[in-house]
């Protein structure tokens, strides 16, 4: 299983990468690993508000629909859409390919993810 | 931890995904179910099915007996020859769907699923003949079904069994593999040739094991239930539980084939007469017009928007690429094309015919 060091990762398996005022999206490689094959991907609008832990996107695998959680308040500005057509890329490179682009969140709300360390810890303890 | 089939610890060394299915531990999946779907299309696929639930009813009057439960008409059903068949309850909501094996007409097998296994049990008990007997054998067998277009040539290689003689739904038993004596059977559940084959569980691994090894150079892969149901879903076979149920009859589910009403008498007769006089529901084949996923139990609109009916199996096609899925909707419904609501979106669905891999 991969992680990438100097993310911050929820327990639903996101990831945020930080650059600026602004934050990647995106999920783990335990959750494309845990999902299977990605075959469908309901993206967020752009300019669309979530609140910490709302539903924003949803993955779908073959064989089910997985919710994914926006897990710190913010606005998204910018949506991945190469993944309307090639919802795949997210099982090849999940930390490459984000989901959306997000924009006025609360530094704050940051602390209450993980680091790499501790998401590894995390995971493990699930196994 | 739930019940394990003779195979668990292959699927596990095999790195099988495991999932609980009617109350076993089950692979959904080893490597992938795309590519695992596509190796059963294109090569072999081989999967554990020893869940599946198998009876042997035996007595003079076994064959008179079983034939009053079902809907299919087994008095045609000749030694070495398997028949589909719905069993039905008095009100035509079906118990179960079935196979029945006949080696002679008063020894059968029956194989049944394994999340109805324990209630087909009671249901046939209780309408048995006198001096006929019911036997769950489950556990005692392993049963493997080699699936593709590669089966027949590859599983040949193993046996001096002639066994491409052997026509759709029949069978051999007493077929020497690899050292073990098997009843082979030329059916599945994936649309594609091959075969489904029977033996005592102590070989199970060696089998397991011959199987994938030799048949390497041709393409098998070992498959979970998640392929299982993908490639059953697109050669248009129902699944109980999703297009069967018990209130929903075998006619509304598009098998009146399997349903003869024309022969002898058997429970659900009557109402099954009655429904095809004045059918209210039926399945459909349909089509996602936009991206997305419409999947079991999704509701489907009219395109005036009023709910109608309800999504009984849907994916993405892992053969066809497209969205597509089965829907129980009214049998007057007659326009081309009707509504999915997944989640805030509603998408149109255009009518197919549920035959996918044909058109």
């Amino acid at each position: 299983m991969k992680i990438v060091k100097g993310l911050y990762y929820s327990k639903d398996h996101e990831w945020i990468k930080i650059e600026g005022d602004r934050g990647f999206i995106g999920i783990t490689d335990y959750a494309q690993e845990a999902m299977g094959d990605i075959v469908f991907i309901e993206l967020p609008d752009v300019d669309e508000s979530f609140a910490a832990e709302d539903n924003f996107a949803v993955v779908e695998s073959v064989k089910a629909a997985a919710d994914i959680y926006l897990p710190i308040g913010a606005t998204v500005i910018e949506v991945n859409s190469k993944l309307e057509d090639e919802p795949e890329l997210l099982n090849k490179a999940p930390f490459d390919e984000y989901i959306a682009i997000i924009e006025g969140f609360e530094t704050d709300e940051l602390e209450t993810l993980m680091d790499a360390d501790a998401y590894e810890a995390y995971c493990n303890s699930l196994e | 931890m739930g019940k394990r089939t003779c195979l668990y610890d292959m699927h596990v060394q095999y790195k099988a995904k495991i999932v609980d299915f009617a109350g076993f531990d089950m692979p959904i999946q080893y490597e992938g179910i795309m590519d695992e779907h596509a190796a059963t299309r294109n090569a072999i696929g081989l999967f554990d099915v020893s869940h599946m639930g198998k009876f042997v009813l035996k007595g003079e009057d076994a064959k008179i007996c079983i034939n009053h439960m079902v809907t299919n008409d087994l008095t045609t059903l000749e030694n070495g020859q398997a028949m589909y068949a719905p069993m039905c309850y008095e009100d035509g909501g079906t118990v179960d769907d079935i196979l029945v094996y006949q080696h002679e007409p008063d020894d059968l097998l029956l194989v049944v699923n394994a999340g109805n296994k324990d209630k087909d049990y009671k249901w046939i008990e209780s309408h048995l003949l006198p001096g006929v007997d019911l036997k769950d054998i489950t556990d005692e067998l392993c049963q493997l079904a080699v699936q593709g277009p590669k089966s027949v040539e590859f599983i040949m290689t193993l046996t001096d069994a002639l066994l491409d003689t052997v026509k759709y739904y029949h069978f051999m038993d007493q077929v020497v593999l690899a050292d073990v004596p098997m009843l082979i059977s030329r059916t599945g559940y994936t649309g594609e040739d091959g075969f489904e084959l029977y033996f005592d569980k102590k070989y199970a691994q060696t089998i397991w094991t011959l199987l994938l090894d030799k048949g390497a150079s041709y393409g098998i892969k070992p498959c979970g239930l998640g392929a299982r149901d993908t490639l059953r879903f697109e050669a248009g076979m129902p699944l109980y539980g999703n297009e069967l149920s018990e209130t929903i009859n075998p006619l509304e589910a598009g098998l009146g084939y399997f349903v003869k009403l024309n022969g002898d008498d058997f429970i659900g007769k009557s109402s099954l007469e009655q429904y095809k006089n004045q059918p209210k529901r039926k399945l459909v084949g349909f089509e996602l017009m936009e991206k997305g996923i419409a999947r079991h139990g999704t509701d489907v609109l009219s395109s005036e928007g009023d709910v109608i009916g309800t999504v009984t199996t849907g994916y993405i096609s892992p053969t066809l690429g497209k969205s597509i899925g089965l829907a129980l909707i009214p049998y007057a419904y007659d326009k081309d094309s009707m509504v999915v609501q997944i989640r805030k979106n509603r998408i149109e669905a255009k009518i197919i015919n549920k035959r996918f891999l044909k058109q």
